[in-house]
């Protein structure tokens, strides 16, 4: 076996930078490598969350993401894209986020043309299993199928809104309605519906 | 032979888990579910097999004295590209096991045979110490995934046990998805493997 080398200053800075650079290349390399199939995952993803919500389309509505910036200080500001079908506009799909009971809650919200709630998907969360994370189950989606935040309030029913709220996960039911005023809201503003603005800031002011 | 013994040493006489009760943060963690543990224990298996091996291999040119902020750095970049294939080629997984994927890196199970074992012997030795010990790993998360899967959602690696008897929806223990569960079955496997 090889003598092992002495701990002299020099020793050890050429073993670290050694070590550090050839770790540095590798990593370059890997990274170079999982570029492209990381960025195709992550729009495979967010391609099948706007499918899921809104009518066939047969346009990349990720080409044309448009920021509904409506509060100037806003972090988590919605994003609409929108679905075409032969140039056709058949809905618009929101990337809205509102906080929850253990973090954030996006929630892809698909409107048809004329505002109604075609479906919603929840995109990423981090709900109570068991409790909060039922917001992703179809029984309490299903409430917001066909649901018009015009005539209706997406609310939960204790604070006077349309929506039964899930079981013992009030707060992670109040997030939902709000990431869903919240697309209604952006949704408003790339459709230029100035009433749709001013209904709903009662609601989202309550939520957030 | 002594390879073999390096083998099978990790997997149950000297178990990461249940003996030497080592690596727990990524253990209670991420074992809500069958697929959930097998998939860290495979990335760690994979760390650490990579890393037992380059350790042992550079363990004559290493200076004592730098020993540690080497075996990080070695450690660290297999954690980071096994981070970056993850995500690539797995992502439902990487998003499962989210934050604890970086947390491999001071996972002491690693750094513990990197410096208890791979810097010590060669690396034929190294190799299957670090294969035994990632199988140990992967075996006692698993087991500990599935049992808390199974009492907290009545599901095995995602498939409805109940579905047999056609409920769809099982009432369960939810307990056992939740950080107590993690525990209280960690503590009970511990026993039943000691006894």
């Amino acid at each position: 076996m090889a003598q092992k080398i002495e701990s002299s200053l020099k020793n050890m800075v050429i073993s670290l930078l050694v070590i550090t650079l050839v770790a540095g290349l590798s990593l370059g390399f890997v990274q170079q490598v999982t570029k492209d199939p990381i960025a195709n995952a992550k729009q495979q993803k967010e391609i099948e969350a706007i499918s899921a919500v809104v009518p066939e389309f047969n346009n990349n509505p990720l080409e044309q993401p448009i920021p509904a910036i409506i509060y100037i200080d806003e972090v988590n500001f919605p994003v609409v894209y929108t679905a075409k079908k032969d140039s056709v506009v058949v809905g618009y799909a929101v990337l809205a986020t509102s906080s929850g009971f253990g973090g954030n809650v996006r929630i892809m919200v698909g409107f048809t043309p004329d505002g109604k709630i075609y479906n919603t998907s929840v995109v990423s969360h981090q709900e109570t299993p068991g409790l909060g994370d039922k917001m992703t189950t179809e029984k309490f989606r299903s409430q917001f199928l066909g649901f018009d935040c015009k005539t209706q309030k997406a609310r939960v029913k204790k604070d006077g809104g349309d929506i039964d709220a899930l079981t013992a996960a009030t707060i992670s039911s109040r997030a939902f309605c709000a990431a869903i005023n919240k697309a209604y809201r952006a949704f408003c503003y790339v459709t230029k519906d100035e009433s749709g603005l001013d209904a709903e800031s009662g609601a989202t002011k309550h939520n957030n | 032979m002594a390879d073999i013994k390096n083998l099978t040493r990790g997997i149950i006489k000297e178990n990461p888990i249940f003996v030497l009760l080592l690596g727990m943060c990524p253990t209670l963690g991420v074992t809500t579910s069958g697929t959930n543990g097998l998939g860290m224990g495979l990335a760690t298996m994979f760390v650490l097999v990579l890393s037992n091996c380059f350790i042992s291999l550079l363990k004559n040119v290493i200076p004592d004295k730098v020993r540690i902020p080497a075996f990080i750095v070695i450690i660290a970049s297999f954690v980071t590209i096994v981070q970056l294939l993850m995500e690539a080629y797995v992502p439902f997984l990487y998003e499962q096991l989210g934050l604890y994927i970086p947390l491999i890196v001071v996972n002491c199970i690693i750094l513990g045979r990197a410096e208890a074992f791979a810097s010590k012997n060669g690396l034929v030795d190294s190799l299957f110490d670090g294969i035994g010990m990632g199988l140990g790993f992967s075996l006692a998360l698993t087991l500990l995934g599935l049992v808390r899967e199974l009492l907290g959602a009545g599901t095995a690696f995602g498939f409805n046990l109940f579905g047999i008897f056609g409920i769809q929806e099982p009432k369960m223990m939810l307990v056992f998805i939740l950080p107590p569960g993690a525990f209280l079955v960690l503590a009970y496997l511990i026993c039943l493997i000691k006894k």
